[in-house]
């Protein structure tokens, strides 16, 4: 079993009391509706880059998350409206789906290292950009609209969830299931990296013919860990286009996938929670520095380069710089 | 035919000359030069800027570009790749940097330059027509001239001149070369500077023909990795090869698929994933880069 220090135990708790209790108590006082859906995003990209991170972990750089992102968010699409399943059935199948296109894809490519894996994972998501254009079934450039909101779960006449269409108040459910589902997501990445396949990862990281000159299964492994990967950017995706009710081929494009990949580095490749503060400082101070209008992307892209010339191992190397976590 | 044929050349020797900076920075420092578009995009709006706007003779514009986008090279690989690469624990952090430095440059240029569409007035008039099936502007032809002329010049540079065995050196081991002498710091700098100008040189030698944008640069830079794919990264040329295998593609794809829109480079993008899945290194690369 995995031991927790007393003072993990407190941060944790610490942790879930803002984002459950502080956060809509906080926006409440405030009036300031709108921070749920950047919230409700920052969740979201951080599931997506929790997988990216997972991928930086066996030492390979993902620049594709963008591409299982959109995949998961067509194919939630598709069997909401087309196929008329329920929303929650479709979120774990789009995460499927996104997993086993990984493992096809993955076979092949990651016999690539460095940085050809980088640019063909790149490639990947122009791939799958232009595949969404092109296929009938994902309506070409007019994307997938009206795409109706989750309803509800009931077993045997108890309402386990409720009917999103229903609520009067949508945004705060989505904030809700949105920090659900990324608590969930990042509890299963510390179990992994904690766990005997956790240590074959960073064996891997750290040299793949040594880790397999000793045993370690590495084509296995890579491709179970690209898989997972895949599933949180199907899972993220998924969720993402249920909440904007639509799917279009731009909705995840190359721009999204190098985003993932730079909320991985800033938050710190060493840290399971570095991709989630990486997604909160980029997309916050992204949606905070709207108003400086057209200097927006200048003050952050600045910021940016300031931030990786001073802290070239990301944000959390502040704290940790003796000793080092892990 | 030959009309594909002879579109394919021009294709190849731009894209060429665009691979061949981003292969040579890569060779010299390890670093994905996320921005390689953006140096394209600000190379060909100097070029606007002194040729289409002020009236400056053509040839000393494109000069212009060159020596914008050399020093401004020259100062991001001092001030910014240089320390990171030296304080970081993984060397991938670098492409963060390079990321930033392209949203940085793309800020740059929707401030100075806007974000509409720009051309320049033709170089030179008249159309190149043999028997009806070679049609080919004499503009095009000579910019293909200009470019072929350059990459034989970088060649010649790379092979014959001191600093050329410098950056060759630096591009093998970058230990052993300091160990034999070579100023590893200024050699870097240099090289990166000709990596830039390259860009900035396509750049504005291209604005001619396509003009220039703001929203190139992305697209420029994915291009341009795909042809560093397909010939090997940081080798010459192997850039070179992949620019002109690409360019083919591209002018027969377009030529024989132009009905099916985009098929065409979903096409390419397939088959580069299939041909790299059988040959990782590329045509001409070392194995794991």
């Amino acid at each position: 079993m995995l031991k927790f220090s007393l003072k993990q135990f407190v941060g944790v708790g610490v942790f879930l009391v803002i984002i459950f209790i502080g956060v809509p108590l906080i926006i409440g006082a405030t009036g300031r509706w709108d921070i749920y859906y950047t919230l409700t995003s920052v969740a979201l990209l951080a599931i997506a880059s929790a997988g990216v991170w997972l991928t930086f972990y066996i030492g390979r750089i993902n620049i594709g998350q963008g591409a299982f992102a959109l995949i998961g968010a067509y194919v939630s699409a598709i069997l909401v409206v087309k196929a008329g399943w329920s929303f929650w059935i479709s979120l774990p199948a789009a995460g499927l789906f996104a997993a086993v296109v990984a493992i096809l894809i993955g076979l092949p490519i990651l016999r690539l290292r460095g940085v050809y894996f980088a640019m063909i994972t790149l490639v990947l998501t122009q791939v799958v950009t232009l595949t969404a254009l092109a296929l009938p079934i994902t309506n070409g450039a007019r994307g997938i609209s009206n795409i109706p909101l989750p309803s509800g779960i009931s077993v045997f006449g108890m309402s386990i969830l409720p009917d999103f269409a229903a609520m009067e108040n949508t945004k705060l459910a989505f904030y809700y299931t949105a920090c659900i589902i990324m608590i969930l997501t990042y509890a299963a990445l510390y179990r992994l990296v904690n766990s005997r396949l956790g240590h074959l990862c960073r064996s891997m990281q750290q040299n793949e013919e040594l880790a397999s000159s000793i045993g370690v299964n590495i084509s296995y492994i890579r491709i179970v860990i690209f898989a997972i990967s895949s599933f949180f950017g199907g899972l993220g995706g998924a969720m993402f286009g249920s909440i904007a009710q639509s799917v279009y081929p731009s909705s995840f494009q190359v721009a999204d996938s190098v985003n993932f990949m730079l909320n991985c580095f800033l938050g710190g490749l060493g840290y399971v929670f570095g991709p989630m503060l990486g997604t909160l400082v980029l997309y916050f101070g992204w949606d905070l520095l709207f108003e400086f209008g057209k200097y927006q992307m200048l003050i952050y892209s600045t910021v940016l380069i300031i931030i990786i010339r001073f802290l070239p191992n990301g944000l959390l190397s502040i704290r940790f710089n003796k000793g080092g976590d892990k | 035919m030959e009309q594909i044929l002879a579109n394919g050349v021009y294709l190849g020797a731009q894209y060429a000359m665009i691979a061949l900076g981003l292969t040579l920075i890569f060779a010299l420092m390890n670093v994905l030069n996320f921005a390689h578009g953006q140096m394209y995009v600000i190379g060909g709006f100097v070029t606007y800027t002194f040729y289409g706007q002020w009236g400056v003779p053509f040839i000393l514009a494109l000069v212009m570009s060159c020596v914008t986008l050399a020093i401004l090279g020259a100062l991001i690989e001092r001030f910014l790749f240089a320390p990171v690469i030296k304080g970081s624990a993984r060397e991938e952090s670098t492409m963060l940097l390079a990321a930033g430095i392209a949203f940085f440059l793309d800020a740059v240029i929707l401030l100075v330059f806007g974000e509409k569409q720009r051309g320049v007035p033709k170089i030179m008039d008249g159309v190149f027509n043999y028997d009806f099936r070679l049609i080919m502007p004499y503009d095009r032809i000579l910019i293909c001239v200009l470019a072929i002329v350059s990459i034989v010049s970088f060649i010649g540079l790379m092979q014959y001149t001191k600093t050329g065995r410098a950056l060759r050196a630096l591009a093998q081991d970058r230990t052993a070369a300091q160990l034999m002498g070579v100023n590893v710091d200024r050699y870097s700098m240099i090289g990166f500077a000709l990596g830039a100008m390259l860009a900035g040189l396509v750049g504005g030698l291209l604005v001619t023909i396509t003009g220039v944008n703001l929203g190139m640069g992305g697209a420029t830079s994915i291009k341009a990795f795909m042809m560093v794919m397909i010939g090997g990264a940081g080798v010459i040329s192997g850039a070179i090869w992949g620019g002109i295998i690409l360019g083919f593609m591209e002018a027969i794809g377009l030529a024989l698929l132009y009905q099916y829109g985009d098929i065409t480079y979903l096409l390419i993008f397939i088959s580069l994933m299939i041909f790299l899945a059988i040959r990782p290194q590329g045509l001409m690369g070392k194995p794991w880069g």
